[in-house]
């Protein structure tokens, strides 16, 4: 999987800011995706480009339980978010709904790669390699049961009863 | 084991279970409101699109409905969120629905311990991150997103990893002018918003022997703000007289073992405790009341399932009585049982006499969704539980979050004020 990194170089990137409250009832998911990162980056919607990659430092998606967080992220073209840890709603929302790849980073990758690097992420390999400056870093494996629930495409394509 | 592993292997039919085990366990409660109901209908008309069946719920008894977010609807969307709730509730033979206009409604949390929906031991899922303040009744209290609420309305059972348990260890009484939201407050900044991260904390001691149930509520609140995946507090009398004085009966008090093992153990002197508040923009972003003293507000919010409990608005009533408010200030108590006992005792009359506007149940603007939020640059302390940027409205609006005391000291003054400085 290829894309382009929009970097936030900062932790604890909140739900708040991803898809602020008053957009909660808001159920229309292409409508939901032009308020994305809104509370935080008003430039976010007329810059994200199908594919892309959100960068970020540790504790991304923290606050509420919105599912609409990774919905809107992932509307807006959004296929994975590289992070240094995650929140845990935002992270199980990500993978049970399967709107994105939360990847937990280590801290060479976050320093290493920029805005607008062009990176490919190997899950086979727990591999990310960043095309743009030729590095390759690792990513933190999928524990067992994220892994098998991401391979299904969603929670609710994933059944437990053939483990 | 902990309590945490007893209740998750008993859900999970083990004879037990240990950290980092991944479980599918059965739900023995499940709640969704106005934001995550209308979102779990639509997972429901994508399962059908797929030819999955949606015809029936698991057990329609187990499943109870809120409506709080955006109610009163201010517009339509919300408004139409309403009506697609009540004909799904109808639908699917889900009596419990709490309907505001209709008698008791509330804030889902805390409709949960006002009507008993949660008792001791259960393994209670609800589409709010706020879930975990239900785990003073001795529950596991998780929030889960919508998706997940929908796999459990229709299988009864979801995936958890057992967490592993940091252990709050409480010691003596909290001073008069002391709430257990500043305790809380306290440990969020010792810890950080990642500090429990996928972790239960547990919270023990006299300290907690000695607080009510609303307190404890309080504290397992805002373990969501250290990244908490559930607070508790082990079930004892005062959680059985609670519950039963609203109704419940039957009672399975699970407790952990002598021997039960924690990941970390933090100690607290509850009895030296100051009143604290967190400035903008995180609730790990604390310090005592009287640094933050020079602070000029616009605003005092005493609302929220954190901060609109009953002792809550009592602890307000203690500071406002014969007193004028000199801020615009709002007191929105969080269910209609508690807006009623707070007329049966006088407290609405002190409110309204200091100037204050009592307004009906709603989470409202402490998710910045309506019913008074912040414009730009306007500053408010706030009982509630999250100050990230924008979350009360305006993206550069400000809030401070304080107890129910000192957020009605500090609207008598417009300043932060530490209820012993009034």
């Amino acid at each position: 999987m290829k894309g382009n990194i929009i970097k936030y170089a900062r932790d604890n990137i909140d739900t708040d800011v991803i898809i602020p409250g008053t957009y909660l009832k808001i159920h229309d998911y292409t409508e939901l995706a032009t308020h994305a990162m809104e509370g935080l980056d008003p430039d976010f919607h007329s810059k994200v480009k199908e594919g892309d990659f959100i960068l970020s430092g540790k504790n991304f998606g923290c606050g509420s339980s919105r599912e609409h967080a990774p919905i809107a992220l992932s509307h807006s073209g959004i296929k994975a978010v590289l992070a240094l840890s995650f929140a845990r709603i935002f992270y199980r929302n990500a993978v049970d709904g399967a709107f994105l790849l939360p990847i937990e980073i280590e801290q060479d990758a976050y320093d290493g790669i920029s805005e607008n690097d062009e990176i490919e992420i190997d899950v086979s390999k727990n591999e990310i390699t960043n095309i743009t400056k030729n590095q390759t870093y690792k990513m933190k494996p999928f524990s067992e049961i994220i892994g098998k629930i991401i391979a299904a495409g969603g929670l609710f394509k994933y059944k437990p009863d053939q483990d | 084991m902990n309590i945490v592993e007893k209740i998750l292997a008993r859900g999970a039919g083990k004879s037990s279970v240990a950290p980092d085990d991944v479980v599918f366990a059965k739900v023995d409660k499940v709640m969704m409101h106005d934001v995550s109901g209308p979102g779990v209908i639509k997972v429901f008309d994508k399962l059908k699109k797929q030819g999955i069946s949606v015809d029936k719920l698991w057990d329609s008894s187990k499943v109870w409905v809120a409506e709080d977010h955006f109610v009163p609807s201010a517009e339509k969307v919300s408004a139409e969120n309403i009506v697609k709730l009540s004909k799904f509730t109808k639908q699917y033979g889900i009596e419990k629905h709490f309907k505001y206009g209709m008698g008791q409604y509330g804030i889902c949390h805390t409709i949960s311990h006002e009507e008993a929906m949660v008792m001791p031991g259960d393994i209670y899922v609800g589409g709010d991150s706020h879930t975990n303040t239900t785990g003073a009744l001795g529950a596991f209290a998780c929030g889960l997103g919508h998706t997940d609420i929908a796999y459990v309305l229709l299988n009864g059972q979801i995936w958890f990893k057992v967490p592993e348990t940091y252990y709050f260890k409480l010691n003596g009484k909290l001073p008069d002018h002391v709430m257990a939201k500043d305790l809380i407050l306290k440990i969020v900044g010792d810890i950080g918003t990642d500090g429990g991260a996928y972790q239960t904390m547990q919270f023990g001691g006299s300290g907690v022997d000695e607080m009510s149930v609303e307190s404890r509520l309080t504290l397992c609140n805002m373990t969501t703000e250290a990244g908490a995946k559930n607070g508790i507090v082990e079930p004892d009398q005062k959680v059985v007289d609670y519950l039963t004085q609203r109704g419940a009966t039957n009672f399975n008090l699970i407790k952990g073992d002598e021997d039960a093992e924690y990941a970390k153990v933090f100690e607290y002197e509850s009895s030296e405790m100051e009143p604290t508040v967190a400035k903008p923009f995180s609730p790990e972003n604390t310090c005592v009341v009287r640094e933050a003293s020079s602070v000029e507000l616009d605003k005092s919010y005493i609302g929220s399932c954190t901060g609109a409990k009953y002792e809550d608005l009592e602890a307000a009533a203690r500071i406002l009585k014969g007193r004028k408010v000199k801020i615009r200030t709002e007191i929105l108590p969080a269910a209609i049982s508690i807006y009623q006992r707070a007329m049966e005792n006088g407290l609405l009359k002190i409110f309204l006499d200091a100037g204050v506007t009592v307004g009906p149940p709603t989470c409202g603007a402490c998710c910045g969704a309506h019913m008074g939020v912040l414009a730009k640059d306007e500053v408010c302390i706030s009982t509630t539980n999250r100050n990230f940027p924008g979350r009360m409205g305006h993206v550069e609006s400000q809030t401070y979050l304080a107890s129910p005391l000192v957020a009605a000291a500090s609207a008598v003054t417009g300043k932060i004020t530490d209820p012993r400085d009034l």
